[in-house]
């Protein structure tokens, strides 16, 4: 049991936020505390996606080497020198290096940069879905006066009966 | 330029919405004629592509943004529009509603927004476009971002109204982001267990890898399918629709209330035949038993709650939850073993055609229902139905037009809305699911009953002459005509036309989609 829960540790924290966000948005009566919760919601899915990244504990971000910074992944120098694609470069000293590579890099010495890119369009969404919501309420709060949703409805309804 | 027009008819109005942002705010007046001229690009490239598609041997073109085309890179590397006979239509119907709106809108958004035309058409442009993007993509996470697109921009729209639209925009906000946030959720479960996010892609993979028994797709379904009803308002999760779409503008309600849920059902039938495909929704499923009964509640339910509206347009909303319904459940109307192995899909799906069919027709009738009240609002001075009385003698043409759009609601010959009651009907019929049959006929008869009851206030319903306690709503010139302007008639009358030529068509309509229903049964690759 223990195990089950900290193989996919992340995964429970990601559930529980998401729960954390649907309440929220379901049962608070403030719209900005809604609004906390949906917020909470999205970024429970963000970490879900960043997660599913994730191959091993050894596995890089998929950045090629440059100017001396070396991001290769240390599951594959175990094994080779480095992943990539052999080849002269030279660096800005203007010097060359010369590694002994195989030739295609190993993918899982990478974590999936896919996901992470998916995850800014998502959190882009999540900005524009917040703005937006601040804004209408912002509207509301300026001609209702009040940002609890039970005096909202009943205002509302009041108006309903014009 | 012709090979280009799946991603023209994006591109045209996606531009007119930035030069409407931009121009609009030095010259209001370029705002509408830049909204017809990008609707009126969009219309033609959509049907350019149905032209293409109906000629392609294969019946489907696929569009590879950016060059990622499926002969050099693996299907699922970049994004891939793709157009079929289903959504060919459908596209065209989304251009041309929009089309219709933004010209009966000119009446309306000076009057109802006054000094927000270039922000009212920009959003309005952006909707259209994050409509037939949803419909045109190929690609899930793609589908879920223009879903934000067309999501956001309606929020806008409805809070643009009075103030209480702007509470029901919060309300949709909210239901609105649980559904997409649980469609993406879904999408990540069935790329973990493909990594493909192209839907074929996802597709090939489940039956290539055989992952139809695996627990991980299963919850893919269902949190993928929870978030679209919640999108297409699938009655138990319709709380939110009646008031965002009551109390929006009218120019609002009149775009929103055709396109909206119907494009969501598209968006639900493409995920059953395409991402999941048949063989797992009809075949490893057996939730046809519980969907149809699902949907029957939902139809009797609209129904019920639509006799009890004493407000037009707040009627017509639940009226859209009952033809939700019709489309939910003709979508899971499939005979018992239809799916044996070699049996063409077709041959037992006329249900699936009665969902295809009625995405169409719904959208005309909601369409020309919307524009008709909009206008009668004008004429009667309210939204209630017991002011709508000596309107037929006010504006004889409105008035016809809102008969055609009732008789196409009831399921009236020769109009589409009775064509599509009879392929969902024997499709209930060819599925021994008698009462969604039964649930289909009730719902007719209430709505004759609701449309009847307006018809005669407004047809016999005099205007108060001598006496009477509402002398206020009494006009100068009573009995004379004052028929809209054209700009209000043009549209309505169009649509009321396209109700009945849909209806006309109906064969034609009905091949093409057993002719993509067929594509879809031998596995659609493209």
């Amino acid at each position: 049991m223990e195990e089950f829960i900290h193989s996919r540790f992340n995964y429970w924290i990601y559930v529980i936020l998401m729960m954390i966000g649907l309440w929220g948005m379901i049962s608070k009566n403030n719209l900005i505390k809604k609004l906390i919760g949906m917020s909470i919601f999205q970024t429970a899915i963000i970490l879900f996606y960043v997660s599913i990244a994730v191959k091993s504990e050894t596995a890089n971000i998929p950045i090629l080497p440059h100017h001396g910074h070396d991001f290769s992944p240390k599951v594959a120098l175990a094994h080779a020198d480095s992943p990539y694609h052999e080849e002269d470069h030279g660096d800005h000293n203007g010097h060359h290096t010369h590694v002994e590579t195989p030739k295609v890099p190993d993918p899982d010495g990478y974590a999936n940069p896919l996901p992470h890119v998916l995850m800014l369009t998502a959190i882009v969404v999540g900005v524009a879905t917040l703005g937006l919501a601040l804004a209408i309420t912002q509207k509301i709060y300026r001609e209702y006066g009040t940002l609890e949703e039970d005096e909202l409805l009943e205002k509302v309804r009041a108006d309903d009966h014009d | 330029m012709i090979e280009h027009a799946p991603v023209l008819l994006m591109v045209v109005p996606l531009f007119a919405a930035v030069f409407c942002a931009l121009l609009g705010l030095r010259w209001k007046v370029v705002c509408l004629p830049l909204t017809i001229i990008g609707l009126g690009g969009a219309l033609y490239f959509t049907i350019i592509a149905f032209l293409q598609v109906s000629a392609s041997p294969d019946h489907q073109i696929s569009y590879f943004l950016g060059g990622w085309n499926a002969s050099d890179f693996p299907r699922g590397v970049g994004i891939e529009y793709r157009v079929d006979l289903l959504n060919g239509m459908v596209l065209i119907v989304i251009a041309a509603v929009a089309l219709l709106v933004a010209i009966f809108s000119k009446q309306f958004v000076p009057r109802e927004t006054p000094g927000k035309e270039p922000q009212y058409y920009a959003l309005f442009l952006l909707l259209a476009v994050g409509l037939m993007g949803m419909t045109i993509t190929a690609d899930a996470f793609n589908l879920y971002v223009l879903l934000e697109v067309s999501s956001l921009t309606s929020y806008a729209l409805i809070a643009m109204g009075s103030r209480r639209a702007s509470v029901a925009a919060f309300q949709y906000i909210i239901m609105g982001t649980i559904g997409a946030s649980f469609y993406l959720l879904g999408v990540g479960y069935l790329y973990i267990k493909t990594g493909s996010l192209n839907m074929q892609g996802i597709h090939d993979t489940l039956i290539g890898e055989g992952l139809h028994d695996s627990p991980a797709v299963y919850v893919a379904f269902l949190l993928i399918f929870v978030g679209v009803w919640i999108k297409l308002a699938f009655f138990p999760l319709s709380a939110w629709l009646p008031n965002a779409y009551s109390r929006a503008p009218t120019a609002t309600g009149c775009i929103i209330a055709p396109l909206m849920t119907k494009v969501s059902v598209y968006i639900m039938l493409r995920i059953m035949l395409t991402v999941f495909g048949p063989e797992y929704v009809y075949g490893e499923l057996s939730w046809a038993g519980p969907m149809v009964w699902v949907a029957v509640v939902a139809i009797i339910a609209g129904s019920i709650l639509a006799l009890g509206q004493k407000d037009l347009r707040r009627m017509l909303t639940y009226l859209i939850i009952a033809e939700v319904g019709y489309m939910v459940g003709g979508a899971w109307l499939l005979a018992p073993g239809g799916m044996a192995r070699g049996e063409s899909l077709y041959s037992t799906a006329t249900g699936l055609v009665g969902t295809g069919y009625h995405i169409i027709s719904d959208a005309a009738m909601t369409l020309c229902l919307f524009l008709a009240v909009g206008a009668m609002i004008v004429k009667a001075g309210s939204s209630r139905i017991e002011d709508m009385k000596g309107l037929f003698r006010k504006c004889p043409v409105t008035m016809a037009c809102f008969v055609v759009g009732a008789l196409a609601m009831i399921g009236v010959p020769p109009t589409c809305g009775f064509f599509s009651k009879w392929y969902l009907i024997s499709g209930a019929f060819e599925a021994g699911r008698w009462e969604f049959a039964a649930a289909l006929l009730v719902s007719s008869l209430v709505n004759a009953v609701l449309f009847f009851r307006i018809i005669e206030f407004a047809y016999f319903g005099k205007l108060p002459e001598v006496d009477d306690a509402h002398g206020h709503h009494q006009h100068h010139d009573e009995g004379g005509m004052e028929e809209n302007p054209p700009s209000m008639l043009v549209p309505l009358v169009l649509a009321s036309v396209a109700l009945i030529a849909i209806g006309l068509f109906n064969k034609e309509i009905a091949g093409y989609l057993s002719q993509f229903l067929n594509t879809v049964a031998m596995g659609g690759q493209g």
